[in-house]
Order: C-alpha cells, then sequence, then structure tokens
C-alpha cells in the first residue's frame, strides 16, 4: 500500500497534522507564531549544515532549532530589545546564513523550491517512519505535561506559584516545538510548516468549547486540509504543501461563517 | 526550609532589582499559620511584587525568602487575562492545578456564590464573578498559605464584606496563614492580624490593634457602612513627584531603606482616624 506515492503523501500529511494540531493550539494560545516562523527558518541552516558535516538532515534541523531556541531565551534575559525584535533577528538572521552556507557549497545541488516549500508528494517510507516515532512522542509528551503546560499557558505566575517549574516546561514546549520542525522540514517546508500551527487551530477554536477537544478537533481539521490539499493537488496539478494550507484556510473561513455560540454554547446550571 | 512551628513564610530584607530600578527593597515580613498579613501602599508601591516573593515566583535580588518545607500555596493574581483564544470554562478553571472531585468543586463555588457559573466561559464572567471564581479555586485548593492579591477588586460592596467573611471563615477552618494586597488604601480587612504598609520598602507595620483605640477600631471596622477606615502615618520622609525620597535632613536619595544613615528614628509610627485623606507627613523625629 505504502508503494503508492499519494498514499505515502496521505500517511505522512495525517502524521503531520496529527501532532501539529496539539501543538499548534499552544503556539495559538501563547501567541508563539513568530517563534514558529523562527525555529521554520533557522531549519534552513540545520539543512546547510547537515550537507556540510554530512549528517542526517533531521537531527541538524532539531539541533540548530533547539540552539536558536534557548538563544532566544537567553538573548531575552540579558537584551532590552523586544522579543519580537529579537525573533525577528534570529529569523532571517539564520535563514540568510543558511542561505549563504548553501551558496558556498557549490557541489551541492539543492533543490531550495523544496526547500522552502516541502514536497510531500516525494515522502519515502523513512520519513514516514521518522513523522509517526517523533510525532508518537511529541504526543506522548504533550500529554503527559498537559496540566502544567495548559496551567502556564493560563496564567505563569499562578502555575509558578502553585508549585509547577515554569522555566522546565517552557524548555520542554520549545524542544517539541524543535522536534516538529525538524521532522516536517523535508514534507511540508520551511515557509509553511507555522501555517499547518496556526491555521488549524484557529479553525478549531470556534467549534470548541475546552482545551482538550480544542487540541483534538485542530487535529481534525489538520487532517481534514491534507486529504483536501493532496487530492486538489492530484486533480489540479497544483504543488501539494500549499495545496494544503490553501484548504486550511478555506476551512478557517468556512468556520468563520459558522454561528457563534453554535457549539460552544454557555449553560446556566 | 523552615521547619514546623516556624512560620510559614519569611522574608529578610528582600528586595527586587530590575532594570536598576529597586521595585521593592528591604522587607522584612513573616506570616504564620492562622495568621492574616494585609499588605497596603499606593500604586507601584511593590505590593504585587512583594507578594511574589513570598510565592517564590520572583527571586529576591537580596536578601531571603524562606518557606516552610512542603509548603502549599494558592494565589489569587491581580490581574488574569484571558485570551479569545483559549476556551476555558469556570470548571475547567477550577481544575487548572489541581484534581478535583465534582462535590468538592461545587462546595468551593458554592461559599463564594459561584455555583451557578459553573459552565459559564470565564472569559466572559464580570470583574466580581472572576474574583469569586478565582478565590473558590483558592480556596479548593486546601492551602497552607494563601496568597490574594486585590481578591475584591470589582466586587460589590455587599459581595466584599461577604468575601471578607469567607476569607476569615477559610482562615478560621483551615488554619491556613493569609497574605492579602489589598485593593484599597483606606480599608483593610477587620480580621487582619497584621498590616504593613509598603511604599518602595516598608514605611511601617504592626497589629491593628496596637495601633488603634479599641473603641476606634471597633467603630472604624466593626461597622463598614460608616466612615472611611483610614491610616494616617507618620514618616520620618517624604516620596517625591519623581519618586526619589527626601529625608528629614533634607537630603535626597533614590531609595529609602532602613539603615541608610538617614533614618534617625527607628520607629515609625501608625495612627488611625475617623477622616481625612491618605497623607505621608514627615515626622519631626
Amino acid at each position: 500500500m505504502l508503494d503508492d506515492f499519494f498514499v505515502r503523501a496521505i500517511v505522512a500529511g495525517l502524521g503531520i497534522a496529527a501532532v501539529t494540531g496539539p501543538l499548534g493550539c499552544f503556539v495559538v494560545w501563547r501567541k508563539l507564531a513568530y517563534f514558529g516562523d523562527t525555529l521554520a527558518h533557522a531549519a534552513l541552516l540545520g539543512v546547510a549544515l547537515s550537507l556540510l558535516l554530512n549528517v542526517h538532515v533531521t537531527l541538524a534541523v532539531f539541533v540548530v532549532a533547539i540552539t536558536v531556541a534557548l538563544l532566544l531565551l537567553a538573548l531575552q534575559k540579558r537584551s532590552s530589545l523586544s522579543s519580537d525584535a529579537l525573533l525577528g533577528m534570529l529569523s532571517h538572521g539564520s535563514l540568510a546564513i543558511g542561505l549563504l552556507a548553501l551558496a558556498f557549497m557549490t557541489w551541492v545541488r539543492l533543490d531550495l523550491m523544496g526547500l522552502l516549500f516541502g514536497d510531500l508528494l516525494a515522502v519515502s517510507k523513512t520519513d514516514i517512519a521518522l513523522i509517526y516515532a517523533g510525532g508518537a512522542f511529541v504526543l506522548a509528551a504533550i500529554i503527559w505535561a498537559w496540566k502544567p503546560l495548559f496551567a502556564i499557558t493560563v496564567n505563569r505566575d499562578l502555575a509558578a506559584a502553585e508549585g509547577y517549574n515554569v522555566a522546565a516546561y517552557d524548555v520542554l514546549l520549545m524542544l517539541l516545538l524543535a522536534a516538529v520542525v525538524a521532522v516536517s522540514i523535508k514534507i511540508v517546508g520551511v515557509m509553511l510548516i507555522t501555517s499547518l500551527l496556526i491555521i488549524p487551530a484557529g479553525a478549531a477554536r470556534r467549534v470548541s468549547s475546552g482545551p482538550f477537544m480544542m487540541a483534538v478537533l485542530s487535529a481534525v481539521i489538520g487532517g481534514l486540509s491534507v486529504l483536501g490539499g493532496l487530492y486538489a493537488s492530484l486533480t489540479f496539478n497544483t504543488p501539494s504543501g500549499p495545496s494544503v494550507v490553501a484548504v486550511a484556510l478555506v476551512l478557517f473561513v468556512l468556520g468563520l461563517a459558522l454561528p457563534v455560540n453554535r457549539f460552544t454554547q454557555e449553560q446556566n446550571i | 526550609m523552615l521547619k514546623r512551628n516556624d512560620p510559614l513564610v519569611r522574608l529578610t530584607g528582600s528586595g527586587i532589582c530590575r532594570n536598576g530600578r529597586w521595585l521593592v527593597r528591604g522587607v522584612d515580613l513573616a506570616v504564620q499559620s492562622g495568621e492574616i498579613v494585609t499588605l497596603i501602599g499606593p500604586n507601584g508601591s511593590g505590593k504585587s511584587t512583594t507578594a511574589k516573593m513570598a510565592l517564590g515566583v520572583l527571586k529576591p535580588t537580596e536578601g531571603s525568602v524562606t518557606q516552610r518545607q512542603g509548603l502549599k500555596s494558592a494565589y489569587v493574581p491581580q490581574k488574569v487575562a484571558i485570551d479569545w483564544t483559549l476556551p476555558l470554562r469556570v470548571d475547567g478553571l477550577m481544575r487548572l492545578t489541581q484534581n478535583l472531585s465534582d462535590a468538592d468543586m461545587h462546595a468551593a463555588l458554592d461559599s463564594t456564590g459561584a455555583a451557578h457559573l459553573l459552565k459559564r466561559e470565564v472569559r466572559h464572567l464580570s470583574g466580581g464573578e472572576f474574583q469569586r471564581v478565582m478565590l473558590a479555586r483558592a480556596v479548593a485548593r486546601k492551602p497552607d498559605f494563601l496568597v490574594l492579591d486585590e481578591p475584591v477588586q470589582g466586587v460589590d460592596f455587599a459581595g466584599e464584606i461577604a468575601l471578607y467573611d469567607l476569607i476569615k471563615q477559610v482562615r478560621d477552618q483551615t488554619g491556613c496563614g493569609i497574605l492579602m494586597v489589598s485593593h484599597d488604601l483606606h480599608m483593610v480587612m477587620a480580621a487582619t492580624d497584621q498590616v504593613i504598609c509598603l511604599n518602595g520598602h516598608v514605611c511601617c507595620q504592626g497589629t491593628p490593634e496596637t495601633v488603634a483605640g479599641s473603641n476606634a477600631y471597633k467603630q472604624l471596622f466593626g461597622d463598614r457602612a460608616g466612615a472611611l477606615a483610614l491610616y494616617q502615618h507618620h514618616h520620618d520622609h517624604q516620596h517625591l513627584p519623581d519618586g526619589r525620597v527626601q529625608h528629614v535632613d533634607g537630603s535626597v536619595t533614590d531609595n529609602c531603606h532602613p539603615g541608610d544613615g538617614h533614618h534617625h528614628d527607628g520607629k515609625t509610627s501608625m495612627k488611625r482616624v475617623a477622616h481625612g485623606s491618605f497623607r505621608i507627613e514627615r515626622d519631626a523625629g
């Protein structure tokens, strides 16, 4: 079954959506969209390093993403620049260095478009194994740490006062984001990872009455986007990554048309 | 770590400095089991910062904060902003940091008059409703140490008295220690054991009983519908509009803390009067 490229694409896409959905909720709740973008841009530097040092792409991207995340934490503590300015510097700085590194490696012929926008239709069985192994780890970590992660999201001081190690869970969330970026970079590309984190979560918000429900629905909407996008890609011969994102956006807009409190009716008892 | 019978929390000469500015400095305070300590002071005087130091949320830049071993704290922060993106109902908020049976959750919400809000979305609650829920959440935690940062903000007058009664009741029943930041400079809860007035440092502190005649105390706090309860301070220094401090000897410094050579009389006094406004006065001594 996995011998068919289209089936492989669907299996890989659904695997990614299952993880980006719940994690994307935390990205939206904590206003980390730009942070996700920064990690994705840093991923390009990771790809360049993997080619230079001849190590596995996913590993190199993961390490670079973590490094950038920790660098940001350190800079936030010392620098008086605002977070979004620091993010912008790290984001485009690592993107620029990554592109420069690729340009210097004249012996490497690289499909830059594939790197920026991914190629869901070129997924191998190894990629699928990596997505499902990494995805299972990330999902397990989210479920295990759900209560503290969510409490910290609602109010940091409250969570810290009542016994949660806020700094440790912040690092955990960064690790998980870096892992997701590393695993999905080859498939959806640098530019589109953040959209898979944010758009399904945004669409799920309007039809959710609780945080856990939103996380699950976000994964479902991500999955629907993958199915719809790949179908469109096959039918209209459009690039797969952008097609998936476009379908997610359509689902989000359709969600806007729903009456506000249809599913989230408040009740007095 | 503090042992049994020691205070729940003790701050010794604690202060927090951010970007070269002291938010609060030289705070000495201890909260015992079964004790209610109230922090009062003008805006920006370091009340919330002090409360966060006591909770261990902020690490003091100088001095020390010691909590009793295994201390279980509960916190009602001054501000909690629930974003639209966060679908959170009252029952979810009640279980935010704790596992809670339905019965316990109902009992806690009932005690603060918020039982009918159970299925409401948190961000649609009014200010007063939200405070009741937050208080219920903290009470349901059955803490040893309860920190309330302006717990009655946005609550109507009758509700305010009811919540103060509830806070006292929680203290009486569970024996927990309470550190409370008062939303109102003029008003201190009647059951308070110790009042600490902050203005970047501890201006004065003491038990209400020792600073007020017992008759005046009853008059002012027994019937809160009457005249405002006020503290009039006698200070040995004056706070200038730019935040600097002018001392009795005429010198001006950026900060004010004991032992800086400008304080001639270590004792400051607190006097309760029936009318007037909160004034900062220079002490002749």
